[in-house]
């Protein structure tokens, strides 16, 4: 840790303040009916000594900080290192001057006020150096949590990602293990689209922003995946307005969003499930719609949002600090998922 | 032998067929894609064995198999189902995890051959799977021929009636083969609670408690009707409205 003098704007505003208090005391002395020199070499001892153990207690205090309720030792120590004080600039004032007439009276007279006045100026000196480490205490503990927050914040994103739903990959490995017997062709295929999905997944970083068109390649593999393994039962419909390719977005939100709607919509009903996409830009963010058939009597909204929108809505919270950028909605037996992507300037790749 | 197989997934169900190739003794007599219709298979042809999935569109694999009054036996196949899989291995019930080979599916046939005691598991194997929490959300009950999905939401409260138990809703009430402690520990603890020995009340529904006769209480619901509270049950109630 550094002690206040290590910035040299605070040692400079020091040793003027420690020149005043010499020139001071020299004018006083003075005034006292002292010689100049004699004065001088008072007021020399007196706040050299003092100095020293002014540097001494900012140094202590540099590996000490009190807590809480030991404020009452420092005040102890100040008093005592005060006591100490006197008594060495008495005797060496007394080596020094003591042969000057009236000189010994002087002291004598003078010792309460030295003896004040030094205290006074130990005690503030040690307070500033107790504020002072402490606000350096305060900033390092500051970083700290910072950079442990960002790290927690790191370690939840991944572990967000990480959840790739180990139900799609079983099914997906189940599919094509009945084509290999069946349709080989089909089973190669497949298990390139699969690898390629979970190269991508792998590959980006959660805090990486893509375009959107490249979030969409990456959707339409997940989607002939799925396809595959529901055949005939899952329809999609794409519907992508022309100025929002090359909008930015988080990496991988946008699969987990249309994995739930599939989920909700294929378990939520029997018959063809239709998987709307719906893409558009309003007041220069870029929006984007999922939409999946329900059946209300079955299953309240609430306990759809639950089945893998919670960590949509995670992600964004710890993107963007809002809580209102994914809004769900049922309008008959249709759920609608909406995700609000703000497009900030600032956003990088 | 007469086999049904049950996933909503087409590639699912033609693998489990390829396998059974190999068994000619085992006959498919229908394949279906969904829980409403392998109970109407299941009924009309009284299979002896049956491939059932778990995770499929409107009601599991065991939602189903708790609304038939025999079950047949049953291999279960599943991808990932932890709690599944707890059930399974507790009850010694013999399921295939996807994906799964012919080896491994020639086993399951083999054992499930051997076996004497074949669906016998499969009530206490529905007891421990009905404690998982994918499934406390809803309550699926036959209604003469159609099957009812009722959201735990909308139930008010829970009526012991001999072996069943009446689970009254808006639309009146449908009775279910379990019984009140099945109840009182699938249903989240925090919404249900157990206000008599008879009665499991729905504590959202209840506007208010009064007093009734020496010691005991009367929780009456919004739609005006009176749940009887006994002592204890005014202590379970007191607690988790946090009295």
């Amino acid at each position: 840790m550094n002690t206040p003098l290590s910035i040299l704007r605070f040692r400079i505003i020091f040793i003027i303040f420690w020149l005043l208090m010499e020139a001071d005391q020299i004018m006083v002395l003075h005034y006292f009916g002292l010689d100049w020199n004699i004065a001088a070499i008072d007021s020399g001892i007196c706040n050299a000594l003092l100095l020293l153990i002014c540097l001494l207690v900012m140094n202590t205090l540099r590996f000490y900080l009190p807590r809480g309720k030991q404020y009452i030792h420092i005040f102890s120590i100040c008093l005592f290192l005060t006591i100490i004080w006197l008594v060495i600039t008495k005797w060496l004032l007394g080596i020094a001057l003591g042969d000057h007439p009236g000189y010994k009276e002087l002291l004598q007279h003078s010792l309460s006020i030295r003896f004040s006045i030094a205290f006074l100026l130990l005690g503030c000196i040690t307070m500033i150096s107790i504020l002072w480490y402490n606000q350096l205490e305060q900033k390092e503990y500051d970083q700290r949590k910072s950079n442990a927050e960002k790290l927690a914040r790191e370690a939840e994103l991944f572990k967000l990602r990480q959840q790739l739903q180990p139900h799609f990959l079983f099914n997906s490995l189940n599919s094509i293990n009945a084509l290999i017997g069946s349709r080989p062709e089909e089973a190669r295929k497949m298990v390139q689209q699969l690898s390629d999905f979970l190269r991508g997944t792998l590959k980006k970083e959660e805090t990486q922003w893509v375009s959107l068109s490249e979030e969409l390649q990456y959707l339409q593999l997940y989607l002939d995946i799925e396809k595959v393994r529901f055949g005939n039962r899952l329809a999609t419909s794409v519907n992508i307005q022309e100025t929002t390719p090359q909008l930015k977005l988080p990496a991988l939100l946008l699969q987990p969003i249309v994995e739930n709607a599939i989920k909700f919509g294929l378990y939520d009903t029997t018959g063809e499930t239709l998987i709307q996409l719906e893409t558009w830009v309003n007041n220069g963010d870029l929006l984007i719609r999922v939409s999946n058939p329900f059946d209300p009597l079955t299953s309240s909204p609430k306990q759809g949002t639950g089945f893998g929108l919670k960590s949509v809505q995670r992600r964004l919270y710890l993107l963007f600090a809002r809580n209102d950028l994914l809004v769900t909605e049922a309008k008959e037996n249709i759920f609608i998922t909406t995700v609000r992507i703000p497009q900030e300037p600032g956003n990088k790749n | 032998m007469k086999v049904i197989i049950i996933d909503d997934e087409p590639l699912a169900r033609s693998i489990v067929k390829e396998y059974l190739q190999k068994h000619p003794e085992l006959e498919i007599v229908q394949e279906c894609s969904d829980g409403f219709e392998g109970l109407k298979a299941i009924q009309q042809h009284e299979p002896d064995l049956i491939f059932l999935d778990i995770q499929m569109p409107k009601i599991t694999g065991f939602e189903m198999l708790e609304l038939i009054e025999q079950p047949p036996s049953v291999i279960f196949t599943t991808a990932f189902d932890e709690y599944a899989i707890k059930a399974f291995e507790a009850h010694a019930v013999d399921y295939l995890l996807k994906p799964f080979n012919q080896e491994r599916f020639d086993k399951a046939i083999s054992k499930w051959m051997e076996q004497s005691t074949k669906g016998k598991n499969t009530q206490e194997l529905l007891e421990a799977a009905a404690l998982s929490p994918s499934q406390n959300q809803r309550i699926v009950v036959k209604n003469g021929s159609k099957i009812k999905i009722i959201p735990v939401q909308d139930v008010f409260y829970l009526e012991a009636a001999d072996d069943y138990v009446k689970i009254h809703t808006s639309e009146g009430y449908f009775l279910k083969n379990k019984t009140m402690n099945h109840f009182e520990q699938s249903l989240d603890k925090e919404q249900f609670v157990r206000s008599h020995r008879s009665y499991i009340v729905n504590i959202q529904q209840i506007t208010r408690i009064d007093p009734y006769e020496k010691d005991n209480h009367v929780a009456i619901l919004r739609n005006g009707t009176k749940v009887p509270v006994s002592r204890n049950g005014y202590v379970r109630l007191r607690e988790v409205l946090g009295l």
